[in-house]
């Protein structure tokens, strides 16, 4: 017999059994223990590099002015407008308590909006809602929809809506900051809620984005991970029909999680995020299938008559290989994350990637040990599978040109519709309505206000220069152009600051709504102006500290990733044209990063894809010992994601970054059974010296019930993700899942017909002569 | 004599002395000579300070420094605090009126500066109620060269304020109750640096603790004024001089916002304090702004037509 040591080596695990088990689950434990250190990321720039040039361009705006975080109360009453003094006052109250909110730096609201009037040399600047029980509703709402500055923003024109502004400076350093502020802005909202019925209030903000991602990392962990523990007991005891294989099962996958985890998060200080929080799910079902392998071999053997541990024995002889092989190219294709340029996915890839590795290691040391010290019956219903697997493999093969030509058609036609996928990367989208921003932020876009912001710092030259009237010339017409554009709702610009200051220094006449006639007279208006605003309401947020730039703000409606390049590209061919060379400015913001997420993960992962796939079919190529077979495996291991995506494109043509991750994570796992399958046929051909078409009987009926019953547990373990309230992971895990189901699809029916067709004619004696020793193709990785 | 003058000179005695050993190790004899000359000359000039500095201070600081000599207890932590800042106030009056430079360094988070220069003029007010009159000229940046603000502080009401400006040669009336945004970008607020009146805070002394080469009496003041951009300040006033060393600054939700830093200190007059380098830094924004006084003249000769809307035109 071939493969003697492995042999050798099932024979001492089975002595050692007792030892083992201890020794594996001891060291498994010690990794999982780093559990106690993991900690939640609250911050979305996690999603982006250091070297990211949309996160540097934004993180300079952000030290050049102010903070970018917000969070934002939008309330609406059910009936009515925002300025009947009832609701001024609910606003006020809003107001105040915001100020209350932890790290917060800045409050703008209707009611503190620093309303500035003139009567001759005379310039009053105040809040212009001092007392709500005093103030006349229709010039409050006249005043909010007319200035420039809050129409749109802080009151819609309709004046139904309003939201108040709390601007916030958390620590970077510290990923638990973002609680006490979220915590003490949600109370708000629910006493706001419980005294005003009446009142819709909702709350959003770049804060909220940020807990969102926490929160949703929790929620996945909290309800998928059971979940699909629970899940998993099921399927594996429902098709193994033993107890005692199924608890086995478990404390594989679930040591496997959670050694990994514990590792990568917990010993190595990885933060935890969304995409990193799929990781257990996907470990669970990868680190399943080996155990499957291993345990529905031994199973069928003992059902034909063998003893427990001479079952044990042979399934670890016959699996051993394939195995290992399944589990390094699952580790690579999980690794291949790592060209990735959000962290959060390399995180995710790491963990995955040990946890595969894991999973090996219990698979062929702490699953043989302890099913030889649990008693293992095996019931009748695997042979029958294997019954049916036969007669499917007879089907193939009776039908393989039609399939052939079948299956290249459809693929073909799949292929060709994949050009029409674009990005779309809607950050609020990436949550779904389950998650309270979401929501929240859905109904503030279409009430008052949207939440993908664009920022330019536009310098104006010199020192003092934005007072310059050329300048502030410029910066009107850029507001004024942006303001024609059909995806703007907002923009929020210095000019229209100066404009009102202009028209107060000449006694509120409207005719010097204009920028000032010189330099100096601007430069001294804004140092009066200054001077009359209170704390947390400056200037600061829109000019830097030289007075050289001013920042210009555009708030956009619910536009997706193209239009956003659009008016990117737009504005910067506005400016080339229309402005001075020292104008030109780049983009920023969090929108602006996660529109250009999904083009710069695209060319990162095409190289990482194209990287794991020379790998793994390079170790392919290895293993099997075939170039021939070789580039054979290398169609059913590219087809099945062209043909997932072709599927996807019936339904929508619209992707986000998440789907450059789906090749990496899929290959790995559908190279397994082209693995499985190919190790099945080639031992048949070489070491029994059967035909093409007796081998792929062979390989049906060995390999096939282990293939299907592991594919339909990563297909269910992906399909589970899809319930994260994280879109991004739940598209992630449906993707990956559609595509194993097509590797499966095309491993039953392509790769049969293939083997048949392609290598039928090479006679079994060549093969012999080839390989003069053909125990040296199943040759393991040194032990 | 009261308390302070004898316990809080002495340290700064044997400090001076101890200095001075320190840097003269060398000869031992000329040493000890000059310790004796310097410690007799000090002891001089001490026994002078006591005669003529209280001859020089009218009645009613005499008073007000009698009541220092029984300054409230630990007990009274109210009046404590409150008689820690009258002191301060009173070894002050008599200022009469004074004009100096002051330059303004602001830095931001990202480490770029930009400065701005202006000249200050104050005349103080010794109606009992009442804030100082003060003139602030601006000379840089360029563009806001000659405009000049006039303000007459009040206590608790909002001060008046007119702004003159060159560029269309007029003086406008600011009437806003806000003193707590930043005075030229910077992250100084016009309350930080005006006036700084006892009748502005309710006060409530905390602890006595060491600042520097100092002991420092650290109170608690509570604005008075409703629009006051601060829910407290704690304030480090040393038990020598009575001037203040450090300020922190709690904002409206009660947390850190800024600290403010007093060194250089010169004495004018042979009585009034003045800090040359006051160093702001705002601890939530990253950004800090120092400012540094310089060409102190007291008694410049300054009268309260010099602080007149129509003085404010001349003013460049």
């Amino acid at each position: 017999m071939n493969n003697g040591w492995v042999v050798t080596y099932a024979n001492w695990i089975i002595k050692l059994r007792w030892l083992v088990v201890l020794v594996t689950v001891a060291g498994a434990m010690a990794m999982a223990s780093g559990g106690q250190f993991i900690k939640f990321s609250n911050d979305y720039r996690y999603f982006f590099t250091d070297e990211n040039p949309n996160l540097k361009a934004f993180e300079q705006l952000e030290r050049t002015y102010t903070s970018p975080d917000t969070l934002l109360w939008v309330l609406r009453p059910n009936e009515g407008q925002v300025t009947d003094p009832k609701i001024l006052a609910v606003i006020k109250e809003i107001t105040e308590r915001a100020w209350q909110t932890p790290y917060s730096i800045r409050v703008d609201s209707l009611t503190n909006y620093q309303h500035t009037t003139a009567l001759e040399d005379d310039l009053y600047v105040r809040d212009l809602v001092i007392d709500p029980a005093e103030v006349d509703p229709s010039e409050v709402l006249r005043i909010g929809t007319t200035e420039p500055a809050i129409a749109k923003r802080i009151i819609s024109d309709d004046g139904t809506t309003t939201a108040i502004f709390a601007t916030l400076k958390i620590p970077r350093d510290d990923i638990t900051a973002t609680a006490a502020p979220v915590a003490h802005a949600r109370a708000i909202v629910d006493d706001i809620r419980e005294r005003f019925p009446d009142i819709r209030i909702e709350l959003t903000g770049s804060v909220m984005l940020s807990t969102s991602f926490s929160e949703a990392a929790t929620r996945d962990l909290q309800t998928l991970t059971p979940g699909m523990y629970v899940v998993l007991a099921l399927t594996v005891w429902f098709l193994i029909r033993s107890i005692s294989g199924t608890i086995a099962t478990l404390f594989v996958v679930g040591l496997s999680a959670a050694a990994a985890m514990g590792l990568v998060m917990g010993w190595m200080g990885v933060k935890l995020t969304p995409p990193s929080s799929g990781a257990p799910t996907i470990i669970l079902t990868v680190a399943v299938a080996d155990s499957i392998h291993i345990l529905v071999t031994a199973l069928i053997s003992m059902q034909k008559g063998m003893e427990k541990r001479e079952a044990i024995v042979e399934s670890l002889r016959v699996n051993f290989q394939p195995v290992f092989l399944t589990s390094v190219t699952t580790a690579i294709g999980f690794a291949s994350l790592n060209f990735s340029d959000a962290p959060p996915f390399r995180d995710l890839g790491n963990t995955s990637a040990v946890g595969a590795l894991v999973a090996w290691i219990l698979s062929i040391s702490f699953l043989p040990a302890l099913m030889s010290i649990l008693p293992i019956t095996a019931k009748g219903s695997l042979l029958r599978q294997s019954d049916f697997m036969e007669k499917f493999g007879e089907m193939v093969i009776g039908n393989r040109r039609k399939i052939l030509v079948g299956m290249t058609a459809v693929l073909i036609g799949f292929a060709s519709l994949l050009p029409q996928f674009t990005f779309n990367d809607r950050f609020v989208e990436y949550f779904d309505e389950r998650m309270e921003f979401r929501v929240a932020s859905d109904w503030a876009a279409d009430n008052l206000t949207g939440i993908y912001q664009i920022s330019y710092s536009l310098y104006a030259g010199d020192a003092g220069g934005i007072a310059e009237p050329e300048y502030l010339d410029r910066l009107e017409a850029f507001a004024n152009w942006f303001r024609e554009q059909p995806e703007v709702v907002h923009v929020a610009t210095f000019s229209d600051v100066i404009k009102r200051v202009n028209k107060s220094m000449h006694g509120d006449d409207d005719s010097y709504y204009r920028v000032p006639e010189n330099r100096e007279s601007a430069a001294q208006f804004l140092l009066l102006y200054e001077m009359s605003l209170p704390y947390g309401l400056d200037l600061n947020d829109q000019i830097n500290v030289d007075k050289s730039a001013t920042k210009l703000t555009i708030t956009l409606n619910d536009v997706s990733t193209e239009d956003m390049k659009s008016i990117i590209d737009r504005g910067e061919n506005w400016l080339r044209t229309n402005a001075p060379e020292t104008m030109y400015a780049y983009p920023a913001g969090q929108a602006v990063m996660f529109s250009f997420i999904g083009i710069s993960n695209f060319e990162a992962m095409t190289v990482g894809t194209g990287v794991a796939l020379l790998l793994i079919s390079g170790c392919l190529m290895l293993a099997l010992r075939d170039l021939k077979l070789g580039i054979i495996s290398l169609v059913p291991n590219l087809t099945p994601p062209i043909a997932a995506f072709g599927v996807l494109a019936l339904f929508s043509t619209e992707v986000g970054f998440w789907s450059t991750f789906v090749i990496a994570t899929a290959l790995g796992l559908i190279v397994d059974a082209t693995v499985h399958f190919l190790s099945k046929y080639q031992r048949a051909r070489s070491e029994q010296g059967k035909s093409a078409e007796d081998a792929v009987r062979y390989a049906f009926s060995t390999v096939g019930t282990a293939l299907w019953v592991s594919t339909f547990v990563l297909i269910v373990g992906f399909a589970l993700l899809a319930y994260s309230p994280f879109r991004v992971n739940a598209m992630l895990g449906t993707m990956v899942a559609v595509t194993v189901a097509c590797a499966l699809i095309i491993d039953f029916l392509l790769l049969p017909a293939l083997l048949i067709t392609l290598d039928g004619k090479r006679k079994t004696d060549k093969i012999a002569k080839a390989d003069p020793e053909p125990g040296a193709t199943e040759a393991p990785a040194p032990a | 004599m009261t308390r302070f003058s004898i316990l809080d000179a002495n340290p700064i005695v044997r400090l001076t002395v101890n200095l001075r050993e320190e840097h003269q190790p060398m000869s031992r004899n000329v040493a000890n000579f000059t310790d004796l000359a310097s410690k007799t000359a000090l002891a001089w000039i001490i026994a002078a300070m006591l005669v003529i500095v209280p001859a020089g201070i009218s009645a009613a600081i005499a008073e007000e420094l009698a009541g220092l000599a029984t300054l409230p207890g630990a007990d009274d932590p109210a009046a404590r605090g409150l008689a820690i800042a009258r002191e301060t106030e009173g070894r002050d009056v008599g200022f009469g009126n004074t004009s100096a430079n002051m330059k303004m360094i602001l830095t931001n988070a990202y480490g770029e500066t930009s400065e701005r220069e202006l000249r200050n003029l104050v005349l103080e007010i010794t109606e009992e109620n009442e804030g100082d009159w003060s003139l602030i000229v601006f000379d840089k940046p360029r563009d806001v060269d000659g405009t000049a603000l006039l303000s007459y502080a009040h206590i608790l009401d909002p001060d008046d304020q007119w702004l003159y400006l060159p560029a269309v040669k007029r003086v406008k009336r600011i009437s806003s109750v806000n003193k707590s945004g930043p005075f030229m970008g910077s992250e100084f607020a016009f309350e930080d640096f005006s006036s700084t009146e006892v009748g502005k805070y309710s006060y409530n002394w905390l602890r006595d603790e060491a600042c520097g080469d100092r002991i420092c009496h650290v109170t608690e003041r509570t604005p008075l004024y409703e629009h006051s951009g601060y829910t407290r300040q704690l304030s480090w006033t040393d038990t020598t001089d009575y001037q203040p060393r450090k300020l922190e600054f709690y904002d409206r939700k009660d947390q850190l916002l800024k600290t403010l830093t007093f060194t250089e200190y010169q004495l004018y007059q042979d009585k009034h304090w003045r800090a040359h380098d006051l160093f702001m830094e705002n601890h939530q924004t990253g950004k800090n702004t120092r400012l540094v006084w310089s060409d102190f003249v007291f008694q410049a000769g300054l009268t309260e037509s010099d602080f007149t809307t129509n003085a404010l035109k001349r003013a460049r």
